[in-house]
């Protein structure tokens, strides 16, 4: 049954865009705004269903740098690492952040998903340096410290909605 | 629905009319940077402060309700970033700077109602300490020439009819009812225009070639994937006046004959792609777009297609393949794509800037254009200031200004890593991002333009110019942009896959403390190898952030080899913390904010770094009230 879905809506997706293999990066686009990720099997079915290969699909859910096939985190936080927030200084915030979220040595994401840590090439805040985007929030003039108290606010949020749900 | 010049001018009455009717408008900057800096709070607060003061409200301008009040808009991008949010009040043209909601209130009644200043929230001129009035005081904006970024920061980007009110979409008219296709390419050509971004090919002549290849179909493509990281001009442009990258993209059509465009935008800069997608919405509703524009025979349809994060699509033929649906990977030229682009079509790629330049230069006029800029770079180029100044944004200057004028007169001369006044700071400007060199102190007097960038080894790029002090390690810089391109190579050419690949870790050998005396050498052989073996301008150009540094910093780089020391301290590996047991007094702050736990000690006793688990962040040396922890410099 939840497969069934999962496929309903990437029918849905498919025939918005006319079934056009050109449409296919806003297609990709749609899909992993709806999943957060590109699932393997659902990128074989866009294959079929807009009649290219599937190696095609992946050769571009592989080539361009928005599109994941790993399940991200609730929370992705995306540290601005352009030339203006480089100098000054988006790598120690970076170091930082993965001290907090304790993310073990090649792992972008924390255990329980919650957070999911990377950095982006230039948000184009750079009046703002260093910055990083959480999902659509973008922060600017960053220290160690506000990212710290940031998390920590999150956190806050995510263990009161818990209680709340608990709760009712 | 067909518009004619006719039905523009009554746009433009109509909005006219409905706005001398408000006493009062209040703009408040709702670019990137004032948004993160919480402006559209302001925004609201300002509506609610208004209205619970018995004043009326305006927050959309209506032509049919005639009504007195506070007419409370937004705008785009203003520039100057850092001391945001930004609000304006007209009539009386004032500036106040660095708005909290808590502010609004003060502003309702001390400027809306008394009709006095709130001399604590206007901008202080750091030089003479008086406080400045409006952007004709502050120094930042004295010295610039706004051309294109006129209207930004002005207007509603989200309002049709208020572009129109400032004269926008007549160039378009024209180009369409009264103009010939070859017409408006000559006068592009005439006045000079040249690409905004990075090449500085002319327009004109571009939009010649495409006119004259034939095709029963044609393109025009807007390039807004600003993807050099420090640069944010178009997407300020984007933002803040997306009506005029829309009309450019008219009269390029108009100019080639296509009948259908894209808007390519990167997918990072969600609030420009939502601002042009209204653009194009409210440009077919008023019959702009569409079939028969502007009541001609002529029809144009224009789509947004979002990036998906790659820098490599910033390149013509890789955009192209983009669009398509493919990998975004370059192909030879030629064929170009003014003979063979889209879909095996004729089609012309412009820049966002260069195409917003286009209606003010059939607008103004030749003349008036060409008196801005240097004969060969008429015009002006808008930059984005970042890196180590005082003040940092989004800035507009004549080509042929100098970088003196920019760094010490616009950007307010050079800080400290913490924004401290360093008045002998000045170390490089690393110019037009990953694809361009560094420029140096003795090249602060050079004028900027496309030709006399060449000459020294840069190019003026998008724009991006990052300033940076003299604490800034220059083998580092390079590294910076090689680790960037290097990521972002496509991986269709070995030399600039392979090539950028090992340059990288050349780089981080040097940074390390494990590189030779050969590694210089081996690194600027392959540097050319990979400028002369790779297809398109990301491999070309990709070793120029590293042949620069070498050719200005070469003794940075020696000693970094020969001495394993960097002359700035900032290359964590070649350094060391200690600390002195002789100054410290065991307060415990560094062991607490030592984020690893690499500090050790107790309350009272002298403290040690445990070299091992030390990641050399430097935060300790920061926080020490003593200056008991030395090091930094190996």
């Amino acid at each position: 049954m939840e497969t069934l879905r999962k496929f309903e809506k990437v029918c849905e997706i498919v025939d918005q865009n006319d079934r056009s293999a050109a449409r296919l990066i806003p297609i990709l686009q749609a899909v992993q705004s709806e999943y957060r990720y590109l699932p393997e099997e659902i990128l074989t079915y866009i294959a079929t269903s807009l009649g290219i290969s599937p190696a095609s699909v992946f050769g571009v859910a592989t080539f361009y740098s928005l599109f994941t096939m790993k399940p991200k985190g609730k929370y992705i936080i995306r540290i601005c690492d352009g030339t203006a927030c480089h100098v000054k200084g988006s790598m120690n915030l970076y170091e930082a952040l993965r001290n907090k979220l304790t993310l073990k040595e090649g792992a972008d994401s924390t255990p329980d998903m919650l957070f999911t840590l990377e950095t982006v090439n230039c948000l184009g805040a750079c009046g703002l340096a260093p910055a990083m985007v959480i999902n659509d929030e973008v922060f600017g003039q960053l220290t160690p410290e506000r990212v710290d108290s940031i998390i920590d606010d999150i956190l806050d949020k995510e263990e009161k909605n818990e209680f709340d749900t608990h709760g009712a | 629905m067909n518009l004619t010049l006719m039905g523009l001018n009554k746009i433009k009455e109509d909005y006219l009319a409905a706005q001398t009717v408000l006493a009062r408008r209040i703009i408040v900057c709702a670019g990137t940077g004032c948004i993160v800096n919480g402006s559209m709070k302001v925004y609201e607060e300002f509506v609610r402060c208004i209205k619970d003061s018995g004043l009326n409200a305006v927050v959309e301008l209506k032509k049919e309700k005639e009504e007195d009040g506070v007419f409370v808009s937004k705008s785009g991008c203003q520039g100057f970033c850092q001391i945001g949010p930004l609000v304006t009040i007209l009539p009386e043209n004032i500036l106040y700077t660095k708005v909290r909601p808590d502010d609004v209130q003060d502003i309702v009644e001390t400027t809306l109602i008394r009709g006095e200043l709130l001399n604590r929230i206007l901008y202080v001129d750091p030089d003479t300490k008086k406080p400045c009035k409006n952007q004709s005081e502050i120094p930042f904006y004295r010295k610039q020439q706004r051309f294109v970024l006129a209207n930004c920061g002005v207007i509603d980007p989200e309002d049709l009819r208020e572009y129109v009110a400032h004269g926008g979409y007549v160039s378009a008219a024209k180009a369409c009812l009264e103009m010939t296709p070859l017409e408006v390419c000559k006068r592009i050509g005439d006045a000079g225009v040249r690409g905004r971004g990075g090449g500085g090919f002319p327009t004109g002549k571009k939009w010649e070639m495409a006119l004259q290849t034939e095709s029963d179909k044609k393109y025009v493509i807007c390039n807004g994937d600003e993807g050099d990281p420090g640069a944010f001009m178009d997407m300020g442009v984007m933002e803040g006046n997306p009506h005029s990258v829309v009309e450019g993209l008219i009269i390029a059509a108009r100019a080639i004959g296509a009948d259908e465009g894209y808007v390519y935008v990167r997918a990072e800069y969600p609030l420009a792609v939502k601002r042009i997608r209204k653009a194009i919405q409210d440009a077919y509703k008023a019959g702009m777009l569409g079939r028969q524009i502007f009541g001609s025979s002529y029809n144009f349809d224009l789509h947004v297609m979002e990036g998906a994060g790659a820098f490599v699509c910033g390149e013509e033929t890789a955009m192209i393949a983009s669009i398509e649906g493919r990998r975004g990977m370059p192909s030879p030229k030629p064929p170009f794509p003014s003979q063979r682009g889209l879909w095996g079509k004729p089609t012309v790629i412009n820049n966002v800037e260069t195409l917003s330049n286009i209606p003010l230069v059939l607008a103004a006029g030749l003349d008036q254009y060409r008196s801005l800029g240097t004969h060969k770079s008429p015009g002006t180029k808008t930059f984005a200031v970042t890196g180590h100044v005082a003040n940092t944004g989004l800035i507009e200057m004549p080509f042929g200004s100098t970088l003196r004028e920019i760094v010490f007169h616009v950007a307010g001369g050079m800080t400290s890593d913490d924004g401290k006044p360093m008045n002998d700071g000045f170390k490089a400007v690393q110019i037009g991002g990953p694809s361009g060199g560094c420029l140096t102190r003795d090249h602060l007097d050079l004028p900027l333009d496309f030709d006399s960038l060449k000459q020294v080894g840069a190019m003026i790029g998008s724009g991006g110019l990052v300033v940076m002090n003299k604490n800034t390690c220059m083998v580092s810089v390079a590294r910076f942009f090689m680790r960037f391109t290097q990521e972002e190579s496509c991986g269709k050419c070995v030399l600039c896959r392979e090539g950028t690949k090992q340059m990288l870790s050349l780089l981080d050998d040097i940074i390390e403390g494990r590189a030779t005396e050969e590694t210089l050498t081996i690194l600027e052989d392959l540097a050319i190898a990979v400028q002369k073996g790779s297809l398109c301008g990301l491999g070309k150009t990709a070793p120029n952030p590293v042949l620069s540094t070498l050719r200005y910093f070469r003794d940075e780089y020696e000693a970094h080899v020969k001495h394993k020391y960097c002359p700035t301290g900032k290359c964590k590996k070649l350094t060391k913390f200690w600390i002195d047991e002789n100054l410290c007094r065991g307060c415990t702050l560094c062991v607490t904010k030592c984020a690893i736990g690499a500090i050790m000690g107790e309350k009272g006793q002298p403290h040690k770094i445990n070299q091992m688990l030390c990641r050399k962040c430097g935060t300790c040396i920061e926080v020490c009230k003593f200056q008991a922890i030395k090091g930094g410099k190996s």
